[in-house]
């Protein structure tokens, strides 16, 4: 029996008719509303690559219901900024080349944005064990954790979010 | 008579002559470069930009790289082996150089002048320094690019570089950073169908029955099957309902004939006792040490799982006759030929294109999902079918590298120093790809298969696969390989960075330390005593001075250094790690210093990024991995099947890395990718035999190995 569920995503106001009330958050994300930044690397809640910020907390999506987002607030790594706007998360990626596949870094870049948010200033240790919950295999993790750094810094002298 | 004399070509350049392989020049003012080298993760699309804007003297912005499409690239084979630089770039600069003087010659022509009155700046030639009016574009109609390279082309000397040896940026990684459609994941088509194999236990399993209504009814969604022997695919136009139709499968498709590896299987010892081909590479073993001391020890190393960050994933359409298929392999003509051969097609009739997937370290899984949607698109013509893998599925049936075992014999003078050396290695094949004729993993549950490929490995020529850097650089008179290559194995192996390398250099680097502690010699010191070549010297100086590594630091406090050194393949670049670490219960990385002499660098930071990567990944393989196997049904054996039975090194565990290239103006690049896969492992058991007093020769260096050293 198709369902309808109404959530906001980066702002906008969604709504999708689906048979499956189970059908995980990333599927929704990906296949009905054509955002693909939010990878899918497991679908087991361990790998973090479909990390997304639910009322502004940092969840993993690959295995979360649909039904459990209802009425909520969704960020994904596209609600953060673009290349016109970057935030400034984003821009310190950029500015480090931080990474290598970059297949992790959406998941990782939305993890760092809910510790900044709750932590502007954090020390490194604080910043590694906040990306404790997303993998990276290539071995980029010394440069992310240069570029959360260096956000966090540009964002306390005032660049805009 | 003295025929014309030919001037030999680079070798991906021997093999794809043609100018129009390489390089396209349809769009004014612009440049489309083609390599059959494939991005990864690894930055080789921006270096290879870099390669053309230099000996094409155009400015990089005006160039887009396109890798690995059988319909336009050359083909290089697989992009591995750390050769992307080393052969595919020169390749590459080149066809440059050959192009810009064709060029040259036509504009001299045009212009009535001589050739070397000309120049070119950013695509434009010039005349004493003066605009002519002719570019690249402007001439390119007149210029026939289906003709040869000559090899004529003077590539440019290290001096005049101007892009070569700068770290541009990351051509790709800005659209990764804002979550675009990066990856071969994001792709889709119209009226594409989501599709899951109901996978073979093992390659002699055959169905027994189906439950189909059974899986209907878990899709809670439409689903279909689609069936060739035993082949069993879930197609759908819902991802989640054919997901979960895949997850109830295990349920209800039975099989017969199913054979799951064991636990006793899983230790590199097993082996020791299975038959094996046999091969000694160098003079035989002296049966009399005269005079010398004997040394002998055992190291071992498990099978490991690739486990990249994505599961792998292929979408393939079959339509009027042709196949199409789009893959994240490392080699897209192999693929093509494995394709050929299993679905009896002509090779003409199939086209592979490369779409990036996420970090690939050799030959997972990707290849296979390929395969599968190739396998359900013939099955299925008209319709795009696109197959993508769960991670269970990766981690049970990607191809592992295989475990190994090395033992290392020496027989050493009243100086100390070794003189005779021999590595006897028990490996199974590195090479399970399908482009050296093994089959495609789909391929053993249809009807009717290729037969599989003799045994064998990687040949010594291509830097050996079990073999792989076994031999010692230092000077010793006499060494040799003993080389049992174990045919049969539980689980299918392939190629994984590195092959044979990281075992090897560990047995050797650790046995080389050995060495030392018995001479009473500092490690650093007794390695310098026995390397003559200028280029070991230069790592090892290098990174003792970057450590600041003091001889005479007491063992057995908890806290240890260790270093050792190779080069990669005996062939590719040179690195020298140092580290440091602390060890209770489990080891604590506290720094790691890497000197690395890679030659040519074309992109330093890209580098360094690559040499990181490989410390940190490789620090993960010793420090944790080991692929588990427990004889169950539900994983086919596999123990370790996610992120939880199969951890690797996390945020919180990776310590500060500094890195340093030495040598980087040298006219010939060499190889990193691979680099620092042995020496960081041996540092790394060196640093622990250092902190704990008693050296751990099996890998990984698990809690309960440390617990169990420090009971001895």
């Amino acid at each position: 029996m198709t369902q309808t569920f109404a959530f906001t995503v980066n702002g906008r106001q969604v709504s999708v008719a689906l048979d499956n009330e189970e059908t995980p958050l990333l599927a929704v994300l990906r296949n009905e509303l054509g955002l693909m930044g939010t990878r899918f690397g497991c679908g087991l809640e361990q790998c973090g690559c479909c990390m997304v910020l639910i009322d502004g907390q940092p969840e993993k999506c690959c295995a979360k219901p649909v039904w459990a987002v209802a009425g909520k607030s969704v960020t994904t790594i596209e609600g953060l900024g673009n290349a016109e706007r970057p935030h400034p998360l984003q821009q310190a990626f950029i500015d480090e080349q931080a990474g290598q596949c970059g297949y992790c870094l959406s998941g990782i870049i939305v993890s760092a944005k809910a510790l900044l948010d709750r932590n502007p200033q954090p020390s490194r240790a604080e910043i590694a064990e906040a990306l404790d919950g997303n993998i990276c295999r290539c071995g980029s993790h010394n440069r992310i954790l240069r570029a959360v750094e260096k956000a966090a810094a540009a964002m306390k002298a005032g660049v805009s979010t | 008579m003295n025929a014309p004399s030919q001037i030999p070509l680079p070798g991906p350049l021997a093999d794809n002559p043609n100018f129009d392989r390489w390089l396209d020049f349809s769009s004014p003012g612009h440049v489309t470069v083609l390599t059959g080298r494939v991005e990864f993760g690894q930055g080789v699309l921006t270096a290879m930009a870099q390669l053309a804007a230099d000996e094409l003297d155009i400015d990089p912005s005006r160039i887009t790289v396109v890798g690995g499409d059988t319909a336009l690239t050359p083909n290089e084979g697989y992009t591995a082996g750390s050769w992307s630089m080393q052969a595919g770039g020169v390749a590459l600069r080149q066809a440059c150089a050959d192009a810009r003087l064709l060029f040259t010659a036509q504009a001299a022509a045009v212009l009535n002048c001589k050739a070397d009155a000309l120049a070119v700046s950013d695509g434009k030639f010039l005349r004493n320094g003066a605009a002519t009016g002719l570019d690249y574009w402007t001439l390119a109609a007149a210029i026939d690019l289906t003709v040869t390279a000559t090899g004529a082309g003077k590539r440019k000397p290290v001096s005049a570089l101007k892009n070569i040896g700068t770290s541009m940026a990351r051509l790709d990684l800005p659209g990764k950073v804002f979550g675009a459609s990066a990856f071969i994941h994001d792709m889709t088509m119209p009226g594409m169908v989501h599709a899951r194999v109901v996978r073979q236990p093992n390659k002699s399993a055959r169905i027994g029955a189906i439950d189909e209504a059974a899986i209907k009814r878990a899709a809670k969604g439409r689903i279909d099957f689609v069936r060739t022997g035993d082949f069993l695919a879930i197609l759908g136009d819902d991802e989640t309902a054919v997901d979960l139709a895949a997850a109830a499968s295990g349920q209800h498709v039975k099989w017969q004939h199913v054979e799951l590896p064991v636990a006793a299987q899983q230790e590199a010892a097993w082996l020791l006792q299975r038959p094996a081909i046999d091969k000694v590479i160098g003079e035989p073993e002296p049966a009399d040490p005269q005079g010398r001391e004997r040394f002998e020890a055992t190291y071992t190393r498990g099978y490991l799982a690739h486990a990249s960050i994505s599961p792998s994933c292929g979408l393939a359409l079959y339509q009027d006759g042709r196949l199409t298929v789009w893959t994240h392999c490392q080699g897209v003509f192999p693929l093509r030929g494995a394709l050929a051969r299993t679905l009896k097609l002509d090779a003409a009739s199939i086209t592979v294109h490369h779409v990036q997937g996420s970090g690939c370290y050799g030959h997972n899984g990707a290849d296979d999902a390929a395969a599968d949607a190739a396998i359900i698109a013939m099955q299925k013509p008209g319709t795009p079918i696109r197959v993508r893998w769960g991670r269970e599925e990766e981690f049970v049936y990607e191809p592992k590298t295989p475990s190994m075992v090395v033992k290392v014999r020496a027989l050493v003078g009243a100086d100390g120093k070794p003189s005779d050396w021999t590595a006897e290695i028990w490996s199974a094949t590195h090479n399970g790809r399908p482009g050296s004729g093994n089959n495609l993993l789909g391929a053993y549950a249809l009807p009717e298969f290729p037969p599989d490929p003799p045994p064998h490995d990687v040949p010594e020529a291509g830097g050996g696969g079990g073999t792989r850097n076994a031999t010692p650089l230092y000077d010793i008179a006499q060494t040799r390989i003993i080389h049992h290559l174990v045919p049969e194995t539980p689980i299918r192996v392939s190629s994984f960075r590195g092959l044979g390398a990281m075992p090897n250099v560990f047995a050797l680097e650790s046995a080389i330390d050995e060495l030392a502690e018995r001479a009473g010699r500092d490690p650093l010191a007794y390695r310098l005593s026995i390397a003559s070549n200028p280029r070991v010297r230069g790592v090892l100086e290098k990174v003792g001075a970057m450590a600041k590594w003091q001889a005479g630091a007491p063992p057995g406090t908890g806290i240890g250094r260790g270093i050792a050194f190779a080069q990669y393949k005996n062939k590719a670049g040179y690195a020298a790690v140092v580290v440091e670490l602390e060890v209770e219960e489990e080891i604590r990385l506290r720094h790691v210093w890497c000197a690395a002499d890679a030659g040519l660098v074309v992109n330093p930071d890209g580098t360094l990024n690559q040499i990181e990567g490989g410390i940190i990944q490789s620090a993960s393989w010793v420090m944790k991995e080991q692929v588990r196997f427990d004889g169950e049904a539900q994983n086919c054996g596999i123990a370790s099947y996610d992120w939880e039975t199969y951890p690797v090194l996390k945020f919180s565990e990776i310590p500060p890395i500094d890195i340093e290239l030495i040598n980087t103006k040298d006219e010939t690049p060499l190889g990193v990718g691979e680099l620092t896969a042995g020496p960081t492992a041996a540092a790394i058991g060196n640093a622990l035999s250092h902190a704990l007093g008693t050296r751990i020769r099996d890998l990984p260096l698990t809690r309960e190995r440390i617990m169990a050293a420090l009971l001895k």
